[in-house]
């Protein structure tokens, strides 16, 4: 045929491929016809090339594993500073619990020796404050969670620092109110929540200024356990009948919403 | 998030197979899969929206296999450049006492820029222009990349087989 491109080798790699358009695999077809030597390499790769197809073919065919999984990745990203809170919450329970104290973990301890007799007379206070307030049926709080914006103003002015009541919707929880109590001299606030099914737990926070920021602590007295922890000037307990895997991430979603509140992220755990 | 996840998951199982075939090891590809997927994730609002997803994906896995044989080689340890560029065979299998070499023997035998083309084209379905786009080279490069690498592959193929049978008289 006049007029028409000679064959060149991308046509016959479209070939192999089979991504001519219908004329010009004709074209192709019959210029291999026309030597037998080439068309018999041609083969070959189209073989070769079925044969790669094959042999790889199993891997694409293998269920995704979960890391892999886009929700995942995504979640992982989201929540970087609550997975390393995690880690550190279980790590602290090793500690708590064996004794056995690796380098990292034994800098936290000794650095914070000074501090635990301090924030278990805290969490003393928070948790039974918990046990008398959540159990009182006629008026668990003093002002109700239908009037947040007043609750947290007037006991961010007790506490001396600003509050807020955190959003536990995403954990079951319906802020019910809060109250006013006392802490030594100073005054503490206590945020009362319950879920769907009645049960209750308790935020408490007071003013810690002048001590330094902990990791996660974790408490028991009796059926009640409470998170605890002192960041940016205030001490945080909350508590509940629950364990500690049902706990952690109610304390979690605290610790992250004050913690997009009073600014900058921090890097610290 | 909806969209990511709709538009990204259909792409995870050639993403794995690349990955694989440029690492064979289940463990590293998929570690080289995921370091894909979260860069993608985090420069998603950075992607033209007008562009080519699976080119965009497939480049972004290559180059970050890349890096990690620069960094390796740079550093020195294990496995030089040339052992990457031209792996050994690792898959020695009963048909190459028949005579017969597995096609990934062939792959290995090709550098890695001949190997890539030949994957996203013949595996991966990815077009011509897509693979262009990948490699980041003209399209007429990819086209006589391609013609190399399947010319050496099948000269492989066959040298090994004559080989063998050389050895079993």
């Amino acid at each position: 045929m006049t007029g028409e491109r000679p064959i060149g080798e991308d046509d016959l790699q479209a070939f192999v491929d089979g991504r001519l358009e219908p004329s010009r695999y004709q074209t192709v077809k019959a210029y291999l016809a026309s030597d037998p030597a080439r068309a018999e390499q041609v083969q070959r790769e189209i073989e070769q090339r079925d044969a790669l197809r094959a042999r790889l073919a199993f891997k694409a065919q293998e269920p995704i594993p979960a890391r892999l999984r886009v929700a995942n990745i995504i979640a992982a990203q989201r929540r970087p500073i609550a997975f390393r809170l995690q880690r550190m919450a279980a790590a602290l329970v090793w500690l708590v619990l064996g004794g056995a104290i690796g380098a990292a973990g034994g800098a936290w301890w000794t650095e914070r020796s000074s501090q635990p007799a301090v924030q278990m007379a805290v969490a003393d206070s928070a948790i039974a404050a918990h046990r008398i307030y959540v159990s009182e049926r006629l008026h668990p709080v003093e002002v109700s969670g239908d009037q947040e914006a007043h609750l947290v103003q007037w006991l961010s002015r007790r506490v001396g620092k600003p509050l807020k009541a955190p959003d536990l919707n995403a954990q079951g929880y319906r802020l019910i109110g809060g109250r006013l109590l006392p802490s030594g001299a100073e005054a503490a606030a206590l945020f009362m929540y319950e879920n769907g099914s009645g049960n209750r737990l308790t935020l408490y926070v007071r003013s810690s200024v002048g001590e330094g920021e902990t990791a996660f602590r974790f408490e028991t007295r009796g059926d009640v356990s409470a998170f605890l922890w002192i960041d940016e000037g205030l001490s945080y307990v909350v508590s509940a009948k629950a364990d500690r895997a049902q706990l952690l991430p109610v304390a979690e979603a605290i610790y992250h919403q004050f913690e997009t509140t009073s600014g900058p992220a921090k890097d610290r755990l | 998030m909806d969209e990511i996840v709709s538009l990204l998951e259909p792409q995870i199982p050639g993403l794995r197979r690349y990955a694989w075939a440029l690492l064979r090891d289940n463990e590293a590809a998929d570690d080289l899969v995921q370091d894909t997927l979260e860069r993608a994730i985090r420069h998603w609002s950075q992607r033209r929206r007008d562009g080519d997803l699976k080119a965009w994906l497939f480049a972004i896995e290559r180059n970050l296999f890349l890096n990690a044989v620069r960094q390796r080689k740079s550093h020195g340890v294990h496995v030089g450049v040339e052992a990457l560029e031209n792996a050994p065979s690792s898959t020695e299998t009963t048909e190459s006492h028949m005579g017969l070499r597995d096609v990934l023997a062939g792959l290995d035998a090709l550098p890695e820029e001949q190997r890539s083309v030949l994957l996203l084209v013949s595996v991966e379905d990815l077009s011509y222009q897509q693979a262009a786009q990948v490699l980041d080279i003209p399209l007429g490069t990819v086209m006589s990349r391609l013609s190399r690498a399947r010319g050496r592959l099948r000269e492989f193929m066959e040298n090994g087989r004559n080989a063998v049978l050389r050895r079993v008289k």
